[in-house]
């Protein structure tokens, strides 16, 4: 069951558009994650859900009722915000409590709220505490207990890891997983960061100048990233993506050139001959071992990372390309040396000269 | 074991320079000069003579504690100062907070024209607390005044001589003070402009009114300010003279209803050349404010939120 929806949804700040006719659908229970780069829109989009931004164009409905003119406190959402926003001179259950005592809640129903948000957050040792009192993990704890009291229909999340050190990022990461699991609340959820994005979500929304660039579960736009820029934006290391002419296109396959080698590829739809097109490779689907696959001959190593479970070679091909491979395990690999690479033809996709895929 | 924390500087590049010192005092020169020459002397000179009956001429005769006992037993002018002082202090301080903080919050809600307005309301603060002012004062609250003026025109209402009327003059005072609200409300401006948005858009979720904002989200969060200003008007309201000297021509009149603390401690000064028992007075006066300041600092921790 559809639980918001945004039809044809616009923002402009003046002639400046940034929110540019978006439609998405969002179902009852899901986690939604909204990634993109810097500047978007993602947190605008948010916003405007949230009721904190006007909406300049389209209509936002949620439960089957329009909330365009809706007051933000009128639209059954929580936030949590980036900065968590905490009233600093309220304690913790305060600081929980205001929304529902605003709402002129009993008192005893309040109690009853808040202390069982803190229960499921653990936070009931710090009800006492002052926000200044608390570290920055348990802050934003505190942070989503306050959406979780309002008992929302939709939680929004905006940016709420980044202020977080890498180790309690992870750590509070899993926690909202296993909240939603736990109260099975809409989630829409706004990052960066295509980790937070890709370990959360049941669907991520990619988003580029205000543009839904593409959406589907996290392994669809993995697997089939629906341009260049999303198949470059999620996938860590990032997306390798060499130039190729297209030649002998013929039964459903074309033809590419590689650093001196042929190699021929499956593809739907129409393909020109002497057509500029990119090839996109996942570092981690490039092998230096076995046979078969495309073949692109020596790669020759430029730097190298040793992470411990995994090795990045950053190097170049004979015909000047870089190319980047994440080998699993520890790798006696050194700057300098020569590495054979190559990749199964399945893993290979295939972009036209605007940047969309080239279907397969 | 890490020496790291008992490493000592090498005597050599530790050695005490006297050369550089002397440069540095002499820098600092102006300063202590202004300091020792114009405020530690003046108040060590003026305790001293707090304890003399000096009277600006001749030698100061030693009186032990005499001038103190008598403002506390015998002065009923000291009293009625102590009145008018208090009145205005207690009408004043708050008044100039409330109306400061309201034309803040008015000006903070994302004018056009902000800056205009910021120095047009910001001018009686720099210009208010002249002579220029207070004579300009006397005349729109004087028997055939503006105020009157306007009062007649408008309602046909034949209203008094605010200034000489003993029951209305401290009150026009009183609300010259206010006019010069200007200091209080920028810097009420900068501490609004602290208190981040996401506050108030969390409580616009929570469902909070603007007036439940304000007075659950950014009087709470003001308070540093507001008690900076309450403290700083406070010592101010305490000293102020310039408008009651001009207003009253020095005498604190009509009949010492304008009587400023100040004022009375200059005429027994310089009107009737008692500058011991005048001393004695401005340190009665350090201890009235001290106590206020203290008593502040000492209440603040119940209803003040920092923020760290």
């Amino acid at each position: 069951m559809t639980t918001l929806a945004l039809n044809k949804i616009k923002k402009s700040f003046g002639n400046l558009d940034i929110i540019r006719g978006v439609d998405l659908a969002i179902g009852s229970g899901e986690f939604v994650v909204f990634v993109g780069p810097s500047g978007c829109g993602k947190s605008t989009l948010l916003r405007m859900i949230a009721g904190l931004e006007p909406i300049s164009g389209g209509e936002l409905s949620i439960g089957g009722e329009r909330m365009n003119e809706r007051a933000a406190s009128q639209r059954g959402i929580a936030m949590v915000f980036q900065s968590y926003a905490l009233y600093p001179h309220m304690s913790v259950y305060k600081n929980m409590s205001f929304g529902l005592e605003t709402a002129k809640m009993p008192k005893p129903e309040i109690d009853k709220r808040v202390r069982k948000a803190a229960d499921i957050l653990q936070i009931t040792h710090l009800l006492e505490r002052k926000p200044k009192q608390l570290s920055g993990g348990q802050r934003q704890r505190v942070a989503i207990g306050r959406a979780i009291v309002r008992d929302p229909k939709i939680f929004l999340f905006d940016e709420p890891l980044s202020n977080l050190d890498a180790e309690l990022r992870v750590q509070t990461r899993v926690e909202i997983a296993k909240l939603h699991r736990d109260i099975g609340a809409t989630m829409i959820y706004v990052t960066h960061d295509q980790v937070e994005a890709m370990t959360l979500a049941d669907r991520i929304v990619v988003l580029r100048a205000g543009v839904i660039e593409q959406h589907g579960t996290p392994l669809e736009i993995y697997n089939r990233p629906a341009n260049r820029f999303v198949a470059g934006f999620i996938g860590s290391p990032k997306m390798n993506f060499l130039d190729v002419v297209a030649s002998d296109v013929r039964d459903g396959g074309v033809a590419i050139d590689i650093a001196g080698k042929r190699a021929r590829l499956p593809i739907e739809g129409r393909v020109a001959d002497s057509a500029k097109l990119s090839l996109g490779l996942r570092p981690e689907h490039i092998e230096t071992d076995g046979a078969g696959g495309l073949e692109f001959g020596a790669l020759t190593v430029v730097h190298v990372e040793h992470l411990g479970g995994q090795t990045i070679v950053y190097g170049r091909l004979v015909d000047g390309q870089s190319l980047t491979v994440a080998l699993d395990g520890q790798r006696p690999i050194s700057a300098g040396s020569t590495l054979e690479v190559r990749i199964a033809a399945e893993n290979c996709h295939l972009f036209d000269e605007a940047g969309d895929r080239i279907g397969r | 074991m890490s020496t790291l924390g008992t490493t000592e500087r090498p005597v050599a590049g530790g050695r005490f320079r006297f050369g550089d010192s002397l440069a540095g005092y002499g820098f600092l020169a102006p300063w202590l000069v202004g300091f020792f020459l114009l405020t530690l002397g003046p108040a060590i000179a003026s305790f001293y003579l707090s304890l003399t009956d000096y009277s600006g001429l001749g030698a100061a005769n030693w009186v032990g504690a005499e001038n103190y006992v008598r403002i506390a037993t015998d002065d009923p002018r000291f009293w009625t100062a102590m009145n008018v002082t208090f009145t205005f202090v207690l009408l004043s301080v708050p008044l100039k907070l409330v109306f400061a903080l309201a034309v803040a919050v008015a000006l903070n809600r994302g004018l056009s024209g902000l800056s205009f307005f910021r120095a047009i309301f910001y001018l009686p603060s720099l210009v208010g607390g002249s002579v220029a002012v207070a004579v300009l004062w006397r005349q729109v609250f004087a028997g055939d005044g503006l105020l009157n003026q306007a009062l007649n025109t408008l309602f046909g209402f034949e209203g008094p001589s605010w200034i000489s009327n003993p029951s209305t003059s401290l009150y026009t005072l009183v609300l010259l003070a206010v006019w010069q609200f200007g200091s209080s409300m920028i810097i009420f401006l900068a501490g609004l402009r602290q208190i981040p948005q996401d506050m108030y858009e969390a409580a616009s979720i929570d469902g909070a009114s603007k007036a439940r904002q304000f007075f659950k989200i950014t009087l709470p969060l003001l308070t540093p300010v507001i008690f900076f200003n309450a403290v700083i008007l406070t010592i101010d309201a305490f000293k102020a003279f310039t408008s009651a000297f001009v207003i009253s021509d020095g005498t604190g009149g009509p009949i010492d209803s304008t009587l400023f603390y100040t004022l009375y401690l200059y005429q027994e000064a310089f009107t009737n050349f008692r500058f011991g028992y005048a001393s004695a007075l401005a340190w009665v006066l350090v201890l009235i404010i001290a106590f206020f300041t203290a008593m502040s600092f000492l209440t603040a921790r119940f209803w003040v939120h920092y923020d760290d």
